[in-house]
């Protein structure tokens, strides 16, 4: 009876707390309890030092010269902060041009995207025609199509038609890559508002079309951002298609013209090198710092795309 | 009702741009890729038939089959990684930071929205062993051995892809698990420890039996992801040295743009979207639920 008891108050205490698994309830507390948690610390000390001194070492790596990171330990402190490592970066690496082209190539296949994807997945869940099961399964069928499948039809036709020197060929095949996984995803959200909500508006004599724009548009507000990050994240960091269709230092998206800075002077401008990346990667650490919770969300939901 | 929802104007309004935009650049290319398997040659110079002598080059060539054993070596051993760890990572969020643990998750979690270039030089020059140590060789050389050229050799190479791409997607399964850990009942785990259940057996007996499906899928995805590997491994050794770390993605890329040989790259590439279906086909049909939601 004791035992019920006492299970009965670390239940009850349970129910202050949200997480299902708080309760440790320990029977005996033995004054060297504090012990068991010593392993717990250990573990999350070697987890956080595996995960942030590599981004440490390559901050502290990004302000040395080239000398100093030749003949003194790596892991050692910058002995004179050598800021002009990001100008030389900025400048020999062309981080203006490979971030403005990364930005032509994102943002209109990122508004494509959003736009056509959310309209058919909109069509495809909520409204009625013969065929929808089929279209949907040819669409589904695109989320696993790997990118060399399309590669060189798509590099012919571009050749063909001679867009190969523009960043033209990028949106439009970031464009109908994205397509399947959004439409998959929005169609998942549709189905998720009641019905109810589409006739309502009928009555009131919506057309389906207003009924898309003023309310189902709206209702999927929340969805559509965790979309985009998605979409943004995997056209941001594609590298195949990039060094395929835009090859050219010039036309270098920013995976790419990392990629060739490194090739050029790797192997002698250490610390410019370090800054190229210090400046790659705090720029996606900005949106990463206030979209987390939204971006960890969209990326593993949208995980059935390797 | 029914007329309003099937209003064909509207659905082609609605569906057309994408269906447009998806069949020109996406269905069709896959056809033409197909077409692609039976001829050589490549866009600047142009194509001549030749039969089916592409998938007889694919059966016989040694180096597809060598790829295609680094890509199934990788993905086994980078599924194992990543699941296991990413299950350890799950229950330590679940079941030791409990509410902590969402700066631990964040943190972890940041090297999966970093472009793979940058992560792939940083660890270039973490393993470099030439023109001086990096950080992994000063670390072996002070702790008394000597260092490794880590890239110079196929096996050390592929350790260190893999390394690298588990430090950078265990976070990703860490987040995904522990999304599934949540979706088991509490009141399942508050029995079993009101029947006495604790520590080992509760995880042995409750815990496991009921994480399977998340653990399933997370295998499938994995799966999915790592057979497709092409960015680090492209970056980081660029499949070197020699081909001893070349996965199927890369050994088609370099057939078709070094080689020039559209044909047979196509003939590769359909190699490597068949393995897809096959563990697509895995993903549809074994687990439709939705681990997130």
């Amino acid at each position: 009876m004791t035992t019920t008891q006492a299970e009965n108050l670390s239940q009850s205490e349970n129910l202050s707390r949200p997480n299902p698994f708080t309760s440790t309830a320990p029977t005996r507390r033995s004054p060297f309890s504090f012990l068991r948690r010593v392993p717990v610390f250990l573990t999350i000390a070697v987890l956080l030092v595996i995960e942030i001194y590599p981004l440490l070492w390559l901050v502290m790596n990004s302000l040395k010269s080239s000398t100093e990171f030749l003949n003194t330990p790596s892991w050692a402190l910058p002995q004179e902060w050598r800021f002009d490592n990001y100008a030389v970066a900025w400048e020999t690496g062309m981080l203006a041009t490979t971030i403005r082209n990364s930005a032509i190539a994102t943002i209109p296949s990122l508004i494509m995207i959003i736009i056509f994807g959310v309209a058919a997945g909109f069509a495809l869940e909520v409204m009625v025609f013969k065929g929808r099961g089929g279209v949907l399964l040819l669409i589904l069928a695109g989320i696993m199509i790997p990118a060399q499948m399309v590669l060189l039809p798509l590099f012919t036709i571009f050749f063909q038609v001679r867009l190969t020197g523009s960043l033209w060929p990028l949106i439009i095949i970031y464009t109908a890559h994205g397509l399947p996984l959004t439409i998959f995803m929005m169609a998942t959200y549709f189905r998720a508002i009641p019905r109810e909500v589409f006739e309502a508006s009928t009555i009131d004599g919506a057309t389906i079309l207003r009924s898309f724009w003023s309310i189902g548009f709206p209702m999927v507000r929340n969805a559509i951002l965790t979309v985009a990050l998605v979409q943004f994240f995997l056209i941001w960091n594609d590298l195949l298609i990039a060094i395929t269709f835009a090859s050219s230092r010039s036309l270098n998206t920013i995976q790419a013209g990392l990629l060739n800075f490194s090739g050029e002077y790797g192997a002698t401008d250490y610390g410019p090198l370090f800054a190229a990346i210090c400046i790659t990667v705090g720029g996606i650490l900005v949106l990463y710092l206030f979209l987390n919770q939204q971006i960890m969300k969209g990326l593993t939901a949208g995980s059935v795309k390797g | 009702m029914k007329s309003v929802l099937g209003d064909r104007k509207a659905i082609a309004i609605l569906l057309g741009p994408a269906l447009l935009v998806y069949t020109l650049f996406m269905l069709v290319p896959v056809v033409w890729s197909f077409g692609y398997t039976f001829v050589r040659g490549n866009a600047l110079e142009g194509f001549r038939f030749a039969g089916l002598a592409n998938f007889t080059r694919l059966f016989s060539d040694p180096d597809v089959i060598e790829a295609f054993g680094f890509t199934l070596k990788y993905a086994v051993l980078m599924t194992v990684g990543q699941v296991v760890l990413g299950y350890g990572l799950a229950l330590l969020y679940t079941f030791v930071l409990r509410r902590s643990s969402a700066i631990i998750r964040t943190l972890v979690f940041f090297p999966v929205v970093v472009p793979t270039v940058a992560i792939a030089i940083l660890y270039q020059k973490l393993f470099q062993s030439a023109p001086r140590d990096g950080l992994v060789n000063e670390l072996l050389v002070n702790v008394g051995l000597s260092g490794v050229d880590w890239l110079g050799s196929g096996d050390t190479a592929f350790l260190v892809i893999v390394i690298m791409d588990v430090w950078r997607s265990m976070g990703f399964y860490g987040v995904l698990i522990f999304a599934g850990l949540l979706d088991i009942p509490e009141d399942i785990i508050e029995s079993a420890r009101i029947d006495g259940a604790r520590q080992w057996s509760l995880f042995r007996h409750i815990v496991l039996p009921l994480s399977l499906p998340i653990l399933f899928s997370s295998i499938i995805f994995s799966i999915n992801g790592t057979i497709k590997v092409f960015d680090s491994v492209f970056a980081l050794t660029g499949g070197g040295p020699g081909n001893d770390t070349t996965p199927l993605t890369l050994y088609m890329y370099r057939t078709a743009f070094a080689f020039s040989d559209y044909g047979y790259g196509s003939t590769i590439a359909l190699l490597l979207t068949i393995m897809c279906l096959v563990v697509t086909l895995f993903i549809f049909r074994s687990s439709r639920r939705d681990v997130t939601a």
